[in-house]
């Protein structure tokens, strides 16, 4: 296998959770595209790790661990505040959340 | 290609069709609830990708912490938020096509240099085996630091979630 096919790989699920970011306006759907870019650094954080091996290697798994804790994190309060602008505004459309436009 | 690196790379090339596919259907689908399965569709195919390169303790926690709680997170989300189950025509804001490009762009950018860069890099083969043992001693020795701070943020997180969510 070579390391260029897991890198395109991930760079593509990035862009397309790049595209779901700017393109939806369902909140929960924003925030499942912002996985797919997590999830993306994760396939290039353990590939890489894998290429170079021993503490390397450890490093990258590491740090992908990490990656997956604080995507845990970011979905708890992220829903938690989607919560909140339903029970307030009775939508999630977030493009109508402009209560901080300029 | 000799016989010893087809299996994997067929493996390879199953897994990343089904990831890519998923992937699209989990920004382009109509139905909320849809989205969150594709996304497992999407999950599961990295976590096998985890198997492929030997770091199994990374696809083990993957399935638990990102099939078995992030995505339940998500559909109570979407229940909690009453979305119609079924399709609805109103899920994407009128920026899709500028957003359409910024994603093309950014992916023939990428694709570009990262061909160019590392186009004959070749993974190990076999990968070696990282036991879940290594990966232990190198989170409680190395980065026990980093490993404290993440505690630390999960419980901030924990917190601000509940008083954020609660009813006044």
């Amino acid at each position: 296998m070579l390391l260029v096919e897991f890198l395109l790989l991930a760079a593509f699920l990035f862009c397309v959770g790049v595209y779901g970011v700017l393109a939806r306006k369902n909140a929960v759907l924003v925030l499942m595209s912002v996985e797919l870019i997590l999830n993306s650094v994760n396939i290039n954080l353990v590939a890489f790790g894998a290429m170079h091996g021993g503490a390397a290697g450890l490093a990258g798994q590491t740090f992908a661990l990490f990656v997956i804790a604080v995507a845990a994190a970011e979905v708890g309060v992220g829903l938690a505040i989607v919560l909140l602008i339903y029970r307030n505004r009775r939508s999630i459309d977030l493009t109508e959340a402009d209560l901080m436009r300029g | 290609m000799n016989d010893v690196d087809l299996a994997p790379q067929l493996a390879f090339g199953i897994i990343a069709a089904a990831m890519c596919i998923s992937a699209i259907r989990v920004v382009t689908t109509r139905n909320v609830v849809h989205a969150a399965l594709y996304l497992v569709v999407v999950l599961a195919g990295a976590a096998a990708l985890f198997v492929l390169l030997a770091a199994e303790f990374v696809a083990v926690v993957q399935v638990l912490v990102y099939i078995g709680a992030i995505v339940v997170l998500f559909l109570f989300g979407i229940m909690l938020t009453r979305a119609e189950i079924g399709r609805l025509s109103d899920l994407d804001n009128d920026q899709r096509w500028l957003a359409g490009i910024v994603a093309v762009f950014l992916f023939g950018v990428l694709a570009f240099f990262l061909y160019d860069g590392v186009r004959d890099t070749k993974l190990p083969e076999p990968p070696a085996v990282q036991t879940s043992g290594e990966v232990g001693q190198s989170i409680f020795t190395t980065y026990v630091v980093p490993f404290e701070v993440i505690s630390v943020l999960l419980l901030a997180a924990l917190v601000g979630a509940v008083v954020i969510a609660r009813k006044e």
